[in-house]
């Protein structure tokens, strides 16, 4: 057991609200290089060469003058991993990470995207909240804080199919490419395709959230989910739908799998798309 | 492959010059408009209210903005996904809409319309939104402010870059295109 440790609710917050600020303003050095070097290695679509050079013009002008990359500054998602010898003071961490998410979109000149109710009342909340927080305990005495805004032209385009064990790699190989290759231009190519296997159906989802946040010139550690990932990467790049869908080379950025154990009886799966502005920020307190 | 310059609103012969895959530059105004407010102005057209804007000639841009930060005319401004306007659009190219900017597939309904009515679909890039931000010098109010980012905005653009997705004769890039790389 380790000594209690005290964190003061403010520090949340303020945390929150600097990693949204930063996290929707700036895409990760990594997707700045792949989308470099699709530019100027891989697309050979004159089409497809004018979007990656306008993706990357986009984000100098995001980055050096403030501005978010993208109108669509998304559903505040927040993972937040808690040490459990943390004692958290002064308030209710998930309110604190609330009045995060609604400082940094205001400050931030952010567009509030976020309704009261999916059906009945679609009336905007006015501040961007409340916050999607995936909550885990962890051993330890840190707070480990992930931020994503996810937009949603790419999130709609995302998919689950609850295979059988029977259907195995390939057909979590044709479901991957398939949902992909469905979803055509609409979510913004080139994307980020987190793809989360196994366990229950919502696990396959978190799985699949948590995949498109690792940088995209990382493959999986393990050689054959490496091997997995880099097969469905190709079969996608091999629709020839290209950046922005206007035919090329360059469909998607990277195919990122993370996996759990399954059920004797299934084989969840999840894909979860993230157009090129898969905008995260992370800090350790 | 140079850039057309286009000045809105669009008459019906430039409309039929605009092939898919052309390079366009637009300059005048456009009206934004998402599902929110596109769901308004069909109801007003089923209860026979004025529009908020006549459409003969005009070009809806499907955006929400964000806020425009100090110095700018309008924040980020990229294009939305088109396909969800689709139930609504057909009833507004009858009306006289000549284009729409967007990105993303549409419906075989939006495109029989565009072909009947004579209209473009444009593309502008999904993603680009401070780069197309830029391109907007003024941006007025126009109605339905209560749905904020949602509410219709007449923007003022100046050499807005965009594509032809899809064009009076039903000529799709978005097919075209990727044909052209599969392999």
């Amino acid at each position: 057991m380790g000594e209690i440790r005290n964190v003061q609710i403010d520090i949340i917050e303020d945390a929150v609200k600097s990693l949204f600020l930063k996290a929707n303003t700036s895409i990760g050095q990594d997707i700045y290089n792949a989308l470099f070097d699709g530019l100027n290695k891989t697309e050979e679509s004159p089409n497809g060469r004018d979007v990656l050079g306008q993706l990357l013009k986009n984000h100098d002008i995001a980055r050096e003058e403030g501005v978010p990359i993208c109108q669509d500054t998304g559903m505040a998602v927040v993972f937040l991993d808690i040490g459990q010898d943390v004692h958290i003071t002064g308030g209710y961490i998930e309110e604190a990470v609330n009045r995060g998410v609604a400082a940094a979109y205001e400050e931030g000149y952010f567009r509030k995207s976020v309704v009261t109710d999916p059906l009945f009342d679609r009336r905007n909340t006015g501040d961007n909240t409340p916050a999607v927080i995936h909550t885990r305990i962890v051993p330890g005495r840190l707070l480990h804080i992930i931020v994503t805004p996810k937009g949603f032209g790419s999130e709609n385009m995302s998919a689950l199919k609850m295979l059988t064990p029977a259907s195995g790699v390939e057909g979590v190989e044709e479901f991957v490419a398939d949902t992909v290759i469905a979803a055509g231009p609409n979510p913004c190519p080139p994307t980020i395709v987190g793809v989360g296997i196994g366990g229950t159906m919502e696990k396959a989802a978190i799985l699949a959230k948590r995949a498109t946040l690792r940088p995209v010139n990382e493959s999986h550690p393990e050689s054959r989910y490496a091997e997995l990932e880099r097969r469905i990467l190709e079969r996608i790049n091999r629709s020839g739908i290209g950046p922005a869908g206007l035919g090329g080379r360059i469909t998607s950025l990277a195919v990122h799998i993370e996996y759990a154990p399954a059920h004797i009886a299934g084989t969840a799966v999840v894909v979860n798309l993230c157009c090129h502005a898969c905008r995260h920020a992370q800090v350790t307190l | 492959m140079e850039a057309i310059p286009l000045i809105t609103p669009l008459d019906t012969d430039t409309v039929r010059r605009l092939r898919a895959g052309d390079r366009v530059t637009m300059s005048g105004v456009v009206y934004t408009a998402r599902d929110a407010a596109h769901k308004r102005m069909i109801e007003a057209v089923e209860a026979g209210r004025p529009l908020p804007f006549p459409l003969e000639g005009q070009v809806i841009y499907y955006v929400g903005p964000a806020p425009a930060p100090p110095g700018w005319a309008v924040g980020p401004a990229g294009p939305t996904t088109s396909g969800r306007m689709d139930p609504y659009t057909p009833k507004l190219l009858e009306l006289g809409l000549k284009g729409m900017i967007g990105k993303g597939t549409r419906s075989g309904k939006v495109i029989g319309a565009m072909e009947r009515y004579e209209a473009v679909y444009f593309g502008a890039v999904g993603g680009a939104a401070a780069l197309i931000a830029k391109s907007v010098i003024k941006t007025e109010l126009v109605a339905y402010e209560d749905l904020g980012p949602e509410a219709i905005y007449r923007f003022t653009v100046s050499k807005l870059p965009l594509t032809v997705l899809i064009d009076s004769l039903g000529n799709n890039l978005y097919a075209q295109g990727p044909k052209v790389y599969r392999r």
